[in-house]
């Protein structure tokens, strides 16, 4: 569990992936907790496919809603390359936990970029703790590639200084007054992406 | 991507019961605060990052709340409303300040009846603008007081408080936001709202008919309710000292600024101006004469500094902070670092990795995909005039399809510019604007009026995709349905540009996925040296108008890699591998080979068009949805 007096949580993603839900619900699980809370995105057209960054910043009193570079606790990247764009927002000793998920935009697509090869690689050459998470790979085993962001969720659980249940009956919520037929799925992804996190933290 | 009409909400927080404690956005906060304050009405046109003030404020009950056509349109609402004697709220972005500004202009000489607050949302940081504006010279410009508000809990009493100071001094009220207050959520204790009793239109012609002479007498008037207000900006508990241990530097800030000041520099005093316009400017000078220098730390003009110095208070402000985005702990720290003689505190950063630009993109099966995948084979023929919407995205590759883009609107004037002035090297060159529909309803209708009647020699494209995409997808005058999905007349856009004077022979209605038609339409059109204008007709992608139909997909042993569909620019296709090939000339090319992600493909077949072996083909629906992208692109 992370313990700063104010947790700085930035997430990072493609537009379109639930960057800002996911945020959102980090957010109003810290308030329910009692903490102060400040979260912010600048999303704009980056809407469409775009980069999208939101940021949670949480506490007994916060002031700033923004998280300068070299200050973010936990950087939660819903995408490879994405991680590696937004690594400079992570201090010294923060964690990484990046879903191993590739998107290449059209640009890349097009032969104009090419996909950085190894972001892993480059993360933890830099020094960084990296706990990579394939979302992805969990989603497709519970047959619901929109099951990722619940995943992602469910692994940044237990590094949240409130219990992982309080997230979970957050993002259930979500999901029972839109669609009630999603609840058991959801709970299998928050379940196991918090085991998949558990798990490397355990093998160290 | 999420879709934009959703049916089975949870109910919005900012609807929560009197005295609750809710996580709401800065501009929830002020719709909130609007309706507590018994606003009856509230107009505007979507803009970011402003948009979700109405969208909120349309979800209470017993109110009236409209998208207008534009800005000036919501503004004149809003004043016909505070006539009435009803509380009225317009809202709209920095930009959209600029076409209601000669309503506001002119309204300010006569002052309100009932409590009239313009909220106005600067873009700081230009996330999603074509300029970066600082709103409060309205203020001073117009006359009228500039609320700055630097959180949600602020925006929210600052709302009510507007409506109360409109009616108090009879002046409208600018509420001046900044994306970084709009768009950041923090908990909000909220009240309840105040009933207010309509008081009805009193005829007084001397007051609201503004002809010269009515005008001129009413001067005077608002210069002394100015005087007034000044008097208020020094007492008012909204401009207030935080006291600090270190007096070497005392600094005055507004706005999401003073919140990052008093993160990073807890010991330095700090005079807060949540009422900037008329600057307190007796209480900047007591502030600074109890500090060794004075620091102005504002987003994003030197508006309040410029006031200060000219009072003959000595501030530093602008010469060493920048005159442009946000002013975050990061750009604070080494400036009052610098001015306080210490050394700049390092800050340890890992490296942000190297790797590709992830510019926006359209969607998948985007109707203006089709538009700007012609446009881009016209391209050495053609010059495109822009305008400002989802379709701006087409300046980008792999189109490249755009020479310019000004304001709402501009693509008509700038392309009938671009025309009569047209020198030798553009004489063979015709010349294209391109538009949306909510974009040519805004201000576009004029721009083609003006087209016909100088009989510029222009192909206008209509875009009409059934909404306000940009922006998430509002409802408009072409849309055929109100803010609260309530049926209403649609635009007819073929008889509106006929009755503007197009003549009907060259009015053309397209379908955009059709790539030859298109194409051989664009042609014909732009060899005519008369106006004419084509209309592509689909709606978005994301909105509720749009059918998705089974994917498509590359039958691999037919694709011969040319890699032509990626010049559609969909997000769903995505290189598979590539080859190098050498030519008979000895040439090597690289031969692209395409898939297609089933699930993010809806069906649009325009990659098919672009296909010249025909290797692309429709598939069963439960083809596919295995290749992990679907969250990119919709969900």
């Amino acid at each position: 569990m992370l313990t700063s007096p104010t947790l700085n949580v930035f997430l990072c993603g493609v537009g379109g992936q639930g960057v800002m839900t996911a945020a959102d619900l980090i957010a109003e699980a810290a308030v329910a907790h009692g903490f102060d809370c400040k979260k912010s995105e600048i999303a704009g057209i980056s809407q469409r496919g775009g980069v999208v960054t939101s940021q949670v910043r949480f506490g007994p009193k916060v002031l700033s809603a923004v998280i300068s570079p070299g200050s973010a606790d936990l950087l939660l990247a819903f995408e490879l390359a994405e991680a590696l764009r937004a690594a400079n927002y992570l201090k010294p000793g923060g964690i990484a936990l990046v879903n191993v998920l590739r998107l290449p935009p059209p640009v890349v697509s097009l032969g104009l970029y090419r996909y950085p090869e190894e972001p892993l690689v480059e993360l933890r050459a830099a020094g960084i703790c990296v706990y990579a998470i394939d979302a992805g790979g969990i989603a497709r085993e519970l047959h619901d590639l929109r099951l990722v962001n619940t995943v992602m969720l469910g692994a940044a659980a237990g590094f949240l200084p409130f219990p992982a249940e309080d997230l979970e009956s957050l993002v259930i919520s979500r999901f029972a007054v839109r669609k009630p037929a999603l609840v058991a799925a959801n709970r299998r992804a928050f379940a196991a992406g918090r085991m998949a996190a558990d798990r490397m933290r355990t093998d160290g | 991507m999420v879709a934009i009409r959703s049916t089975s909400e949870a109910p919005h927080p900012a609807l929560v019961a009197t005295g609750a404690r809710v996580l709401l956005s800065g501009n929830d906060a002020i719709a909130r605060g609007a309706w507590e304050a018994g606003a009856r009405l509230a107009a505007a046109y979507p803009g970011t990052p402003s948009t979700e003030i109405l969208e909120t404020f349309s979800l209470f009950p017993g109110i009236h709340a409209e998208w207008s056509v534009n800005e000036k349109v919501a503004m004149e609402v809003a004043i016909g409303a505070s006539l009435a004697g009803a509380r009225a709220l317009c809202s709209m972005k920095h930009v959209g300040m600029n076409v209601a500004s000669d309503a506001l202009m002119t309204i300010t000489v006569a002052g309100v009846a009932g409590g009239l607050v313009i909220a106005i949302a600067d873009d700081v940081g230009l996330s999603s603008s074509q300029n970066e504006q600082d709103s409060r010279f309205w203020g001073r410009f117009a006359h009228v007081p500039v609320l700055e508000p630097a959180d949600p809990q602020e925006a929210l009493e600052m709302a009510k408080f507007a409506f109360e100071l409109s009616e108090a001094h009879a002046t409208p009220v600018i509420l001046r936001v900044t994306t970084r207050v709009c768009h950041v959520k923090a908990p909000v204790t909220v009240g309840a709202r105040v009933e207010r009793e309509t008081a009805g239109f009193k005829r007084d012609p001397e007051r609201w008919i503004l002809s010269p002479m009515n005008a001129r007498r009413q001067l005077p008037l608002q210069a002394e309710r100015e005087r007034r207000l000044a008097a208020v900006s020094e007492a008012t508990p909204l401009n207030f000292i935080t006291p600090g241990s270190d007096r070497r530097l005392g600094i005055v800030a507004s706005g999401a600024a003073y919140l990052h000041v008093r993160e990073c520099f807890p010991d330095l005093p700090v005079l807060k101006l949540g009422l900037s316009y008329p600057v307190p400017l007796g209480l900047v000078g007591r502030f600074a004469a109890g500090v060794d220098e004075l620091l102005i730390v504002e987003e994003t003009e030197p508006f309040v500094e410029q006031a200060v110095r000219a009072a003959g208070i000595a501030a530093r402000g602008k010469d060493v902070l920048p005159r442009t985005g946000e002013l975050t702990p990061d750009v604070l720290r080494p400036v009052v670092a610098s001015l306080l003689g210490e050394p700049v505190p390092p800050v340890m950063l890992y490296p942000a990795g190297d790797t590709f630009p992830r510019p926006p993109t359209l969607c998948a099966a985007c109707p203006h995909s089709g538009i700007y995948y012609v446009l881009a084979r016209l391209r050495k023929k053609v010059l495109i005039s822009g305008d400002i919407g989802c379709y701006t995205l087409g300046a980008g590759p792999p189109w490249n399809a755009l020479d310019t883009t000004v304001a709402m609107g501009s693509s008509m004037g700038v392309a009938l510019g671009l025309d009569k002035a047209r020198g030798d090297a553009d004489r063979s060159k015709a010349i294209i604007a391109v538009i949306g529909d909510s974009t040519f309803l805004h201000m576009g209708m004029q721009g083609l009026l003006n087209i016909v009647y100088q009989q510029g020699n222009i192909t206008v494209i209509i875009l009409d995709n059934r909404t306000t995409a940009m922006t998430g997808g509002q409802d408009n005058a072409g849309s055929g349905r109100r803010l609260h999905g309530e049926d209403a007349p649609r635009v007819d856009f073929p008889r509106l540009v006929a009755a503007l004077g197009v003549r009907p022979e060259r009015i053309r209605v397209v379908d955009p996925y059709q790539l030859p038609i298109l194409a051989k339409t664009l042609r014909e059109e732009t060899e005519f040296a008369e106006p004419s204008v084509v209309i592509a007709q689909r709606p978005c992608v994301l909105s509720d108008f749009y059918e998705a139909t089974p994917p498509f997909r590359v039958v691999d042993e037919d694709c011969t890699g040319c890699s032509n569909c990626f010049n559609v620019g969909c997000p769903a296709i995505h290189l598979g591998r590539s080859e190098q090939k050498t030519l008979a000339t000895g040439t090597i090319t690289e031969l692209r080979f395409a898939v297609i992600d089933p699930v993010a493909c809806t069906g649009c077949g325009l990659c098919a068009r672009a296909c010249g072996p025909k290797a692309i083909v429709a598939t069963a629906p439960a083809d596919g949805g295995t290749t992990g992208t679907a969250a990119a692109t919709r969900c």
